[in-house]
């Protein structure tokens, strides 16, 4: 299961939408071992096409540096799609090489820019691609990672 | 002469879990070929069975891309740092 927070996930869905019709893309970096998408960083989409995205190979260089010198890890891998259902591509299954990350895929084929429906959708799914075998999971949106904790003390003043 | 290298989580099955190891050449070709004596079965999943870069990996000595270096001819020296990352893409 994703277990994201209301932020990120709208972060997320925002930047499809700011992108569409081209595919948008990015991460949400994590302390290493916690599992838990803390740091949004939407990347450019070096091809600029509304059906391939590619980290720029030096912001991919960058991206992974700070991430290292954070002790952090992508959990969450996100990347749009503008006509068809948020599903891993074969495309994306081939390229899939983060085995513990969440892969997130929306699609704006149904947002309201594109119909002009007041009854807009992105689709938000999540997947896990290990050796080129896709396992779908829930996603759970919590409104603060605070609340998904065990009880702790907790002062107010 | 050493050279460290820098292993994404995905190949670091082929070294123990260690994320970075160390390797000498004096070209990344022969880098490749140090390190997959030491760890084998990972010049496989960078080098293709013609001989070039894999598409779906970036390798990059100090700062640059080696695709605009010499892809596996770019040259070595004593203290360079290689990082392997696999491509953030897809459809």
């Amino acid at each position: 299961m994703l277990r994201i927070d209301r932020a990120s996930y709208d972060a997320i869905v925002a930047h499809a939408r700011r992108d569409h019709p081209d595919e948008a893309c990015g991460v949400v970096a994590g302390p290493e071992g916690s599992d838990r998408p803390e740091r949004f960083i939407p990347m450019l989409n070096a091809a600029r096409s509304p059906t391939f995205y590619e980290f720029d190979s030096g912001d991919l260089l960058r991206l992974y540096r700070e991430m290292d010198d954070r002790d952090e890890v992508p959990v969450v891998v996100y990347h749009s799609h503008t006509a068809t259902e948020a599903h891993p591509s074969r495309t994306d299954i081939s390229y899939a090489s983060e085995p513990f990350a969440h892969y997130v895929l929306v699609s704006t084929r149904e947002h309201g820019d594109q119909t002009g429906l007041v009854g807009d959708v992105v689709e938000f799914r999540s997947f896990r691609i290990v050796d080129g075998v896709v396992t779908e999971e829930d996603v759970d949106v919590v409104e603060s990672y605070l609340f998904g904790h065990s009880p702790t003390t907790v002062v107010y003043d | 002469m050493a050279i460290e290298v820098r292993i994404p989580t995905i190949l670091r099955t082929h070294t123990g879990g260690n994320k970075v190891v160390t390797g000498s050449g004096e070209t990344l070709s022969a880098l490749v070929d140090d390190i997959d004596g030491q760890h084998p079965g990972i010049k496989g999943r960078l080098v293709t069975d013609e001989g070039k870069l894999h598409r779906f990996v970036n390798v990059y000595v100090n700062d640059e891309d080696v695709r605009f270096t010499g892809a596996l001819d770019t040259a070595l020296k004593d203290g360079d740092s290689v990082t392997i990352l696999p491509a953030v893409a897809g459809g």
